[in-house]
C-alpha cells in the first residue's frame, strides 16, 4: 500500500482526473465571471462532448483513416458544443441577465432537464463506448507499474489548456475585454464594448471547454446520459473552491480535489462521495470566496413584487375555512389512489413552503432543500428499520433528525450569501446524498430501505390521510404564523438590509440560522409523513432533482407570496402524477415549463393572480 | 455638564497608511457635535471606530462613563446609541411603521417570537415617534417607494425610536436636494434640543455644519486641527489654510457668513 512507486501511479491518475475537472470547471468560471451566471447547463454541455464526439469518430474514422478521423473529431465535437452554448445565450441568458439569480440558476436547469430527454432520445438509452484513441492505445511502464498513455494525454491536456487561456486573455484585445468584464461589467458597458457580443462569445468559449472535456473523456469513459448531474456537482466545487472567474483558481481546485480523491479513495474508500463537499465546505468558511477568488458585491437584484405583508383579509379567511372544510370532507369521494395522491399534495405543500420559508421570507436561496426532507425520510426509516420503533416515535425521529442537519450545515450555510449560499446549500445536500448512497449498511445504498408502512391502527389510507392532514396542516400553519410574527418579520427584515439590523440590535446570522433550522425541521416533518405513505425511501429523496422540484414548485405558484408554495405544490404534483405516465419527456417538460416560468411568469400563479386582482381593483 | 461621549487618543491604520492619529474629543449631553474635514481626513473612520463597524488600534471609547472600545454594533445600540447612514438603511419590502416597530421589537427582544402578529406590535409607540419626525401620514406606506427624503426621515425614526442618548449621523443629508437638508437638519436639530439626546455628525455641507453644530472637530490627514465653537473653529488660521487653501478663503468664509446671516432670520 505504501509503495512508493505506487503511489506516483495513483498520483498521476489523479492529475489526469484534475485536467478533465480543470477543463469542465474553467469554462463555468469564466461564464460566470462575465455573465454573473452559474450555469447548471454545463455538465450538459460536457455530456453533448462525449456524444457529439462518439457520432462525429463514429462516421469519419472509416472515411479519413483512425487517426486523421479520431483526432479531427475532438476538436469539431468541442466547436459543436460550443455553438450549442451560443444557442442557449441567444434563446434564454440573454433574456435573463438582470433576474434573480435563483431565476437564472433554475433556467440553467431546465436546459439540464431538455437536455437530459434528448440525448436518449437521439442515441438511446445504453452506454456508448468510444473508440481508443489513435496512437496512444498501449501502455508506458512507470517504475514496474503498467501506465496507460492515453492517461498522459489527459495529463498534458490541463496545463496546455491553462497556457493557452492564458495567452487568450493576455495576449489578445477580446481576452483583456473578457478580463475587464470580469472585474467590473458595468465600466466595460460604459465604454462602449459591445456586451452582447462580448457574452456570446464567453458562452462559446465556455462550452467548447467542456465538450473538450467530454470528447477527450470518450475513450475513457462511455458517454452515457448520467454523465451531466455526476459531473456538475464535482464542477461546481472546484469552481466555488478555486473562486468563482478565476481560471488560475479552478487549476488549484481542481489539483487539490483530484489529488485528494485519488489518495482518499486509498486511506478511506467510502468518503470519496462525500470528499469533495467537505473541502468546499472547509474551504468556503475559511476563505468564503474560494482560493482566488474575490469578494462578491451583492448582485441586487429582488424578487419581483416585495410588499409588504398583508394577513388574509376577510374573503380570504372565508376561502381559507372553506378549503379545509373541503379538505376534511374529500375522502367521502375520493377512492384510495386519488386520496394518497392528496396527502402526498399535503407533503409536497408543507416541503415547498417551508423551503419559501428561508427564501421569501429570508432571502436564502437553497439549491438544497431535500437534504432536510429526505433526512426526515431517512430518519424515520432508520427509527423504524434499525432501532425498531413503531410510527410515531418514528415520526418524531423524523423533524429531529432534519434539524439536527439543518442546524449543523446551516451554521455554515449562513456565513455566506447569493450564489456562494446556494452552492453550499448544494454541497451539503450532495453530502447527505453521499452518505445514505455509500453507507450501505445503514441505509442500504441505492436500493434503500423497504417495508415501512404505518401501525396497525393508521393503515387505512384514510386515517393515515387524516393524521398527514393534521401533521402537515399544522406545521404549514405554524410557518404561515411565524411568517406574519415577529420571527418572520426579522428574517426579512436581515433580506432587506444587514446594515440596518446591525444598527438596532439585531444579529442577522444567528437569526437566519434559526430560521434555517426552523425550515428544516418542517421539511423532516413533511419527509417523515412522506415515508410511510410510500413505505420505503432511496437516496432519490434527498437528490438535487428533489431539490429542484421543490424550487419548482415555489416559482410555480409564486414567490414572496404565502399561497403560492402551497398552489404551486399541488399543481405540480398532481401534474406529475397525471403527465408523467402519458410521456417519456416528463423531465423536458418540466425543463420547458420552467423556461416559460422564468422568461414569463416570474411572479408565478399566485403572484399573476394577485396582480390580476388589484388590476381589477384599481380600475374598478 | 457631564459628556455623554468621550474618545481618547483613538489610533487607526489601515496597511501603512495612518487613517485617524490621536483623536480625542467630548460630546455633551443636548449637544450637536461635527466632525469635518477634506475627503479622506479621516471622519468615517473616526465615526466608524464610535459606533462599532471598525475596532481602534489604539484609544478608548466611552460612553456615559463606560469603556464600549471595539464592541460590536448591536451592543453599542443596545447601550443607547442610534445611528443613520450615509446611504439611507432601511428595510424596503416593509411598511413605514413596521421599520420603526422592528426596532422596538429588538429593543424589547422579542424578534424570536413565533406567534403574535408582528404588525400589531408595538403601533402606537411607532405612529408616535413618527409624528416627531412627520412621516405619521404616510405610516401604512411601502418604504421602497418613497422619496429619499422621506426614507431618511423613517431612518431618523428607526435612530430615535429607542430613545438613545447619543445619535450617529454619518452624512445625514448625503445625496438630498437642497431643501429637503435643510428641512432635515431643523428637524434633528429640534428633536435633539426638546429630548435632550446628543449628536455627532460627519457633514461635507458647510452650511448645514456652521447652522447647526454646537461644536467642531476638524480633520486633515488623520491629525486633528482644530476643535471648539463655529466661531473659534471658523477663526483658526490653520483650518483656513487646510480646508479652504490660501486666498480664495476669505472670500469663501465671507459667503458662508452671509448665507448664515439670512438662515439665522429665518429660524423660529
Amino acid at each position: 500500500m505504501t509503495d512508493p512507486a505506487f503511489l506516483l501511479i495513483q498520483f498521476l491518475n489523479g492529475l489526469a482526473s484534475a485536467s478533465n475537472l480543470f477543463l469542465i470547471a474553467c469554462g463555468l468560471s469564466i461564464i460566470f465571471g462575465v455573465t454573473r451566471i452559474v450555469n447548471f447547463a454545463h455538465g450538459s454541455f460536457y455530456m453533448l462532448g462525449a456524444y457529439f464526439a462518439f457520432t462525429l469518430a463514429d462516421h469519419m474514422m472509416p472515411a479519413l483513416g483512425d487517426a486523421v478521423g479520431f483526432w479531427l473529431a475532438i476538436p469539431l465535437a468541442a466547436v459543436g458544443v460550443g455553438l450549442f452554448a451560443v444557442l442557449v445565450e441567444l434563446v434564454l441568458l440573454r433574456r435573463i441577465y438582470r433576474s434573480h439569480e435563483l431565476f437564472q440558476l433554475l433556467a440553467t436547469f431546465g436546459v439540464v432537464l431538455i437536455v437530459q430527454d434528448l440525448v436518449p432520445a437521439v442515441w438511446g438509452p445504453e452506454e456508448l463506448f468510444g473508440p481508443r484513441a489513435p496512437g496512444f492505445t498501449s501502455f508506458v511502464t512507470i517504475l514496474g507499474f503498467r501506465f496507460p498513455e492515453y492517461q498522459l494525454v489527459l495529463i498534458a491536456a490541463g496545463p496546455l489548456v491553462l497556457g493557452a487561456l492564458w495567452l487568450l486573455f493576455n495576449r489578445t484585445r477580446w481576452g483583456t475585454l473578457v478580463r475587464a468584464a470580469t472585474q467590473d461589467r458595468e465600466m466595460v458597458g460604459a465604454l462602449g464594448v459591445n456586451q452582447a457580443i462580448l457574452f456570446t462569445g464567453v458562452l462559446f468559449l465556455g462550452g467548447l471547454l467542456a465538450g473538450l472535456a467530454g470528447a477527450l473523456q470518450l475513450p475513457v469513459e462511455p458517454a452515457n446520459p448520467f454523465m451531466d448531474i455526476h459531473v456538475i456537482a464535482e464542477a461546481f466545487v472546484v469552481t466555488v473552491v478555486g473562486g468563482m472567474g478565476s481560471v488560475l483558481g479552478a487549476f488549484l481546485a481542481a489539483l487539490i480535489i483530484a489529488e485528494l480523491q485519488a489518495f482518499g479513495i486509498l486511506v478511506f474508500p467510502e468518503v470519496t462521495l462525500v470528499l469533495p463537499f467537505l473541502v468546499m465546505a472547509l474551504v468556503l468558511v475559511w476563505r468564503p470566496w474560494g482560493l482566488l477568488g474575490r469578494p462578491e458585491a451583492a448582485t441586487g437584484h429582488g424578487f419581483a413584487g416585495d410588499r409588504p405583508l398583508r394577513p388574509l383579509g376577510t374573503p380570504g379567511q372565508l376561502a381559507a375555512a372553506a378549503l379545509i372544510v373541503v379538505l376534511l370532507l374529500l375522502p367521502l369521494v375520493l377512492g384510495d389512489y386519488a386520496e394518497k395522491l392528496a396527502l402526498e399534495v399535503f407533503v409536497f405543500a408543507l416541503f415547498a413552503f417551508s423551503l419559501n420559508f428561508i427564501m421569501g421570507a429570508g432571502g436564502m436561496v437553497s439549491f438544497g432543500h431535500a437534504a432536510y426532507f429526505g433526512l426526515g425520510a431517512y430518519g424515520a426509516a432508520l427509527a423504524v428499520k434499525q432501532l425498531g420503533l413503531a410510527m410515531l416515535p418514528a415520526l418524531v425521529a423524523a423533524p429531529l433528525l432534519a434539524g439536527l442537519g439543518a442546524l449543523a450545515f446551516g451554521w455554515f450555510v449562513v456565513r455566506l450569501s447569493g450564489v456562494y449560499l446556494a452552492m453550499l446549500t448544494l454541497a451539503f445536500a450532495q453530502i447527505a446524498w453521499s452518505t445514505a448512497f455509500q453507507w450501505v449498511e445503514l441505509t442500504g445504498g441505492d436500493n434503500g430501505m423497504i417495508g415501512i408502512w404505518p401501525s396497525a391502527w393508521a393503515s387505512n389510507v384514510t386515517v393515515y390521510y387524516y393524521l398527514t392532514l393534521l401533521l402537515c396542516g399544522a406545521a404549514t400553519a405554524f410557518l404561515w404564523r411565524a411568517s406574519f410574527a415577529p420571527f418572520g418579520y426579522t428574517l426579512r427584515a436581515g433580506r432587506d438590509s444587514p446594515l440596518r439590523c446591525d444598527a438596532i440590535g439585531i444579529d442577522v446570522k444567528r437569526h437566519q440560522w434559526l430560521g434555517f433550522a426552523l425550515a428544516g425541521t418542517c421539511a423532516g416533518i413533511a419527509g417523515g409523513v412522506f415515508v410511510f405513505s410510500k413505505g420505503n425511501v432511496d437516496p432519490g429523496a434527498l437528490s438535487i432533482p428533489t431539490s429542484v422540484d421543490g424550487l419548482v414548485m415555489v416559482l410555480l405558484g409564486g414567490i414572496q407570496t404565502l399561497t403560492g408554495p402551497l398552489l404551486g405544490a399541488a399543481a405540480f404534483h398532481l401534474l406529475e402524477a397525471y403527465v408523467l405516465p402519458l410521456t417519456d419527456y416528463w423531465r423536458a417538460l418540466v425543463g420547458l415549463v420552467i423556461l416559460l416560468l422564468v422568461v414569463a411568469f416570474p411572479q408565478g400563479l399566485a403572484g399573476f393572480l394577485r396582480d390580476l386582482i388589484e388590476r381589477r381593483g384599481a380600475s374598478a | 455638564m457631564t459628556a455623554v461621549l468621550e474618545v481618547e487618543g483613538l489610533h487607526k491604520t489601515f496597511g501603512g497608511l495612518v487613517a485617524v492619529e490621536a483623536a480625542s474629543f467630548s460630546v455633551e449631553a443636548g449637544r450637536l457635535f461635527a466632525i469635518i474635514g477634506p475627503n479622506g481626513a479621516g471622519k468615517s473612520t473616526c465615526f466608524n471606530m464610535v459606533g462599532g463597524q471598525l475596532r481602534p488600534d489604539r484609544g478608548a471609547v466611552r460612553l456615559a462613563g463606560r469603556d464600549i472600545t471595539g464592541e460590536p454594533p448591536r451592543r453599542i445600540w443596545r447601550l443607547g446609541v442610534g445611528r443613520t447612514f450615509q446611504v439611507a438603511a432601511a428595510f424596503g419590502s416593509m411598511t413605514v411603521a413596521e421599520n420603526v416597530q422592528m426596532a422596538f421589537l429588538s429593543h424589547r427582544r422579542r424578534i424570536r417570537a413565533l406567534l403574535p402578529p408582528a404588525r400589531r406590535l408595538y403601533r402606537e409607540e411607532a405612529l408616535a415617534v413618527l409624528d416627531r419626525v412627520g412621516m405619521a401620514g404616510q405610516a401604512d406606506r411601502q418604504c421602497g417607494q418613497l422619496a429619499y427624503g422621506d426614507i431618511k426621515r423613517v431612518e431618523l425614526a428607526v435612530a430615535l425610536a429607542h430613545r438613545p442618548k447619543l445619535l450617529l449621523m454619518d452624512e445625514p443629508t448625503a445625496g438630498m436636494a437642497p431643501r429637503e437638508r435643510v428641512e432635515l437638519m431643523a428637524l434633528t436639530a429640534g428633536i435633539v434640543r426638546e429630548s435632550g439626546i446628543s449628536v455627532l455628525f460627519t457633514e461635507h455641507d458647510m452650511d448645514v455644519v456652521f447652522a447647526h453644530a454646537d461644536r467642531l472637530l476638524v480633520l486633515d490627514r488623520g491629525r486633528m486641527v482644530a476643535e471648539g465653537t463655529p466661531a473659534e473653529v471658523r477663526d483658526n488660521p490653520e483650518v483656513q489654510r487646510i480646508y479652504l487653501g490660501g486666498a480664495g478663503a476669505e472670500a469663501a468664509l465671507r459667503q458662508i457668513e452671509a448665507r448664515q446671516g439670512t438662515r439665522g432670520e429665518a429660524r423660529p
